[in-house]
C-alpha cells in the first residue's frame, strides 16, 4: 500500500502556510517600496528607487529617524544601566522586599501600554511638568526595564557563584571580581539587553503616541499619523527601510556575539 | 618551614553559624594544626562546608571567632585573607586562558609580567600539566580542570588551602589518582590543609588529622587509625565503614576482658573494659570486616574467641571480597564481609561467626 501524503507533509504543509500568512504582507511592502506607481498595487510596473529617494529629501521623516536612534540608544543605554545592577541585586543578595521590588520593576510587561501610557502622563500633570523629551525617554526606559531586567537576571542564574567566590578568595576585591569575571561572562547578556531595549524603542508605538511631543515625533509614530490622511508609497519605503534595520540589527549582534563568547563554556 | 608547628594555625574558638532558624554550625572549638592536612567528615548537612566557608570569608559567623596564626580574621574580607580556595566544579574562569587563570590571584599580588610567566609554569609543572597554558578550561577533562584549579590555588602561596568535595565531581577511577596527588603535593607544599568530604575512604586515607561532624557538631578529631578503631560513638562507627551494633549488658569483669550477654542468652567476651562496670547497658560494636565466616570444620575453636551461629540470608558479590548478611538465632542480621578463600557461601549456609574479643567494642548508651 502506497501513502501519498503522509502526517508529516501535512505538518510541513501547515508550517509552510503559517509562514506565507505572517511573512506575506512583510515582504509585500518591501517590494511594493520599489513599486515606481503613486499608487501602489500588483502588479507592478518595473523597479524604481524613487520612493527611497523622496523619502530621504523628506526631513519631518528623517527628523523622526533621528529623534527614533537617539530615544532608541539613550533608552538602551539607561535600561542596561539600571537593570544590571538591579539585576545583581535580586539575584546575588537577599533583602527585605526582593520579591515586591522584583515584581514591580517586571510589572510594566503585565500591565496595557495604553494604561502605562495615559498613568504616566497623569503623573507629570500631578507633577505639573510640560511633555518633553525626557518624559518619553523615562516612560521608554519604564517599558524596556522588564526585558533587560529579566535576560540579564536569567544569565546570572547560570553563572555560578563559584567563579566570583573563587576570584575573592584569588585577591580580587568585589569591584575586580565584577570586572574580571562576572562582566565578562555577563556580556552576552547584557549587549542582548540593550539590543532588545533599542529595538522595542524603537518601534512602539501605542505608548509613544501619549508620550510623544510634537517637536519628538518618533517614526513609527510618525507612520502612524501619514497613514491617516493617505497611503503614500513613501511608507513603504520607510516600512522596507524599518524592517531591515530591526531584522539586520539582531542579526549582525548575534553574531558579533557569539565572536565574542567563543571559547567560554 | 620552621622547626616548631603552631598546633593551632588555624583556630575556630566559640564558632556559631545559624541560618534563620538552622543551626549549620554550633559554638564548635577545633584547632587546626600547622601544615597537617585535616578532613572535615560528615554527611550532607553536618556544617562542614559551613565551617570551610566562614574560614574562607564566604559566610560570616553568627557568634566566635575565627584566628589563622593568632590574627583574628573575622572582619578581613575574603580577598586579603590569602587563602588558597577549590571548589567541587572546579570553577576555572570559563573565559580566560588556563594561563591567565593561574595568574590571576598574583596579579593583585604585584608581580611582574616575566615574574608570573615563571611562576605560572611551576604551578602548571607542579601540577603535572606543563603546555596547557594557551588552552581555554573547556578544552581540558575534569581530572585536569581541577589539577589547574589546585595550580591556581597554591601558585599564590596560601596560607591555608581550602577543599570543598574537590573529588567528587570525578570519575571513580580518576578520583583514586587525584586523591594521591593531592595527597602527595601536600606533603611536598607542607602547605595546611582543610578539606571538606562526605566520603570516608579520601577522609581516612589522606588525612593527619580526622573531624567527623554531624548537625553542626563535632563528634570526635583524631588521627585515622583513632577514628576508626576507637570511634566515640554510635554515629561515628556508623558513618564509617560498615559496623554492627548489638544491644548488650555488663555482666562480669575480670582480668581486662568484660562478659556481656546478648538478647537471646548467648554472651560475648569483650577485651578493652573501657570504664563498663557490672550492670551497664551498652552497645557492641563490630566491624564487618574484623569477623571471620566458615563452616564448623573451617574454624579452629580457640577459647578465648567469640562465636555465633547463624544462616546466610543475603550476600553480595564485590569481585575480592563477598559481603554477607548472617541472622543469627535471634533475628538480629549481621553484616559480614570476607575475602573469598575457595568459593563463596551460599544463600541459605548455616555458618559459624567468629571474632576476636579485641574487636567488639563498647559504646555506652
Amino acid at each position: 500500500m502506497k501513502r501519498f501524503i503522509s502526517g508529516w507533509t501535512l505538518i510541513k504543509l501547515y508550517t509552510l502556510f503559517v509562514y506565507i500568512w505572517m511573512f506575506t504582507p512583510i515582504v509585500a511592502v518591501v517590494i511594493l517600496a520599489f513599486n515606481p506607481q503613486q499608487f501602489g498595487s500588483f502588479p507592478m510596473e518595473g523597479v524604481s528607487f524613487k520612493w527611497f529617494v523622496k523619502l530621504s529629501h523628506n526631513s519631518t521623516i528623517l527628523d523622526a529617524f533621528k529623534n527614533s536612534m537617539v530615544l532608541g540608544s539613550l533608552t538602551a543605554v539607561f535600561s542596561t544601566a539600571i537593570g544590571v545592577p538591579a539585576a545583581m541585586a535580586f539575584i546575588r543578595y537577599d533583602f527585605k522586599g526582593k520579591d515586591f521590588l522584583n515584581t514591580l520593576l517586571i510589572a510594566p510587561i503585565m500591565i496595557p501600554e495604553v494604561v502605562l501610557g495615559v498613568a504616566l502622563l497623569l503623573f507629570i500633570r500631578w507633577l505639573q511638568q510640560p511633555k518633553s523629551f525626557a518624559l518619553l525617554l523615562i516612560g521608554h526606559v519604564v517599558l524596556t526595564l522588564p526585558y533587560v531586567l529579566l535576560i540579564v537576571q536569567a544569565r546570572l542564574v547560570g553563572i555560578k557563584r563559584e567563579y566570583e567566590e573563587a576570584a575573592m578568595s584569588l585577591g580580587a576585591n568585589p569591584l575586580q571580581t565584577f570586572r574580571e569575571v562576572t562582566f565578562p561572562l555577563l556580556a552576552p547578556a547584557i549587549f542582548a539587553g540593550m539590543l532588545f531595549a533599542f529595538t522595542i524603542s524603537f518601534d512602539d508605538v501605542t505608548a509613544t503616541l501619549f508620550w510623544a511631543t510634537a517637536q519628538h515625533q518618533t517614526v513609527p509614530v510618525k507612520i502612524f499619523g501619514m497613514l491617516r490622511n493617505s497611503i503614500s508609497p513613501e511608507i513603504n519605503a520607510l516600512g522596507a527601510v524599518m524592517i531591515v534595520l530591526t531584522v539586520s540589527i539582531p542579526l549582525a549582534a548575534g553574531y558579533l556575539s557569539r565572536r565574542f563568547a567563543r571559547g567560554s563554556a | 618551614m620552621a622547626q616548631d608547628k603552631n598546633p593551632a594555625f588555624v583556630r575556630f574558638k566559640n564558632i556559631e553559624k545559624r541560618f534563620g532558624k538552622v543551626t549549620a554550625v554550633a559554638q564548635m572549638d577545633l584547632d587546626i594544626p600547622e601544615g597537617a592536612l585535616v578532613t572535615l567528615l560528615g554527611p550532607s548537612g553536618c556544617g562542614k562546608t559551613t565551617l570551610l566557608r566562614m574560614l574562607a570569608g564566604l559566610e560570616t559567623p553568627t557568634s566566635g571567632d575565627i584566628y589563622i596564626k593568632d590574627k583574628r580574621i573575622n572582619d578581613t574580607p575574603v580577598h586579603r585573607r590569602n587563602l588558597g580556595m577549590i571548589f567541587q566544579n572546579y570553577a576555572l574562569f570559563p573565559h580566560k586562558t588556563i594561563f591567565d587563570n593561574v595568574a590571576f590571584g598574583l596579579k593583585y599580588r604585584g608581580f611582574s609580567r616575566d615574574e608570573m610567566t615563571t611562576r605560572v609554569e611551576k604551578a602548571l609543572e607542579t601540577v603535572r600539566l606543563p603546555g596547557v597554558a594557551d588552552r581555554m578550561p573547556s578544552q581540558l577533562s575534569g581530572g585536569q580542570q581541577q589539577r589547574i584549579a589546585l595550580a591556581r590555588a597554591i601558585v599564590i602561596e596560601p596560607d591555608v588551602l581550602l577543599m570543598d568535595e574537590p573529588l567528587s565531581a570525578l570519575d571513580e577511577n580518576l578520583r583514586e589518582d587525584m586523591r594521591r596527588e593531592i595527597d602527595n603535593l601536600q606533603q611536598v607544599l607542607g602547605v595546611t590543609t582543610i578539606f571538606v568530604t562526605h566520603d570516608q575512604r579520601e577522609a581516612l586515607s589522606m588525612s593527619d588529622k580526622v573531624v567527623v561532624m554531624k548537625d553542626g557538631i563535632v563528634q570526635q578529631e583524631g588521627d585515622p587509625e583513632e577514628v576508626y578503631n576507637n570511634s566515640a560513638n554510635h554515629f561515628v562507627a556508623d558513618f564509617l565503614g560498615h559496623s554492627n551494633f548489638i544491644d548488650a549488658r555488663v555482666e562480669a569483669k575480670e582480668n581486662g576482658y568484660l562478659t556481656v550477654s546478648l538478647a537471646g542468652g548467648s554472651s560475648v567476651r569483650v577485651n578493652p573494659a573501657g570504664p563498663f562496670a557490672p550492670g551497664d547497658r551498652a552497645e557492641i560494636v563490630i566491624r564487618a570486616q574484623k569477623m571471620t565466616l566458615g563452616f564448623r570444620e573451617d574454624l579452629s575453636r580457640e577459647p578465648e574467641m567469640n562465636y555465633f551461629t547463624g544462616k546466610i540470608v543475603d550476600r553480595s558479590y564485590m569481585g575480592g571480597e563477598v559481603s554477607y548478611f548472617v541472622e543469627l538465632p535471634t533475628g538480629k542480621v549481621l553484616h559480614v564481609i570476607n575475602f573469598v578463600k575457595r568459593s563463596p557461601y551460599r544463600r541459605g549456609d548455616e555458618v559459624f561467626i567468629q571474632v576476636d574479643p579485641y574487636h567488639c567494642r563498647l559504646l555506652g548508651d
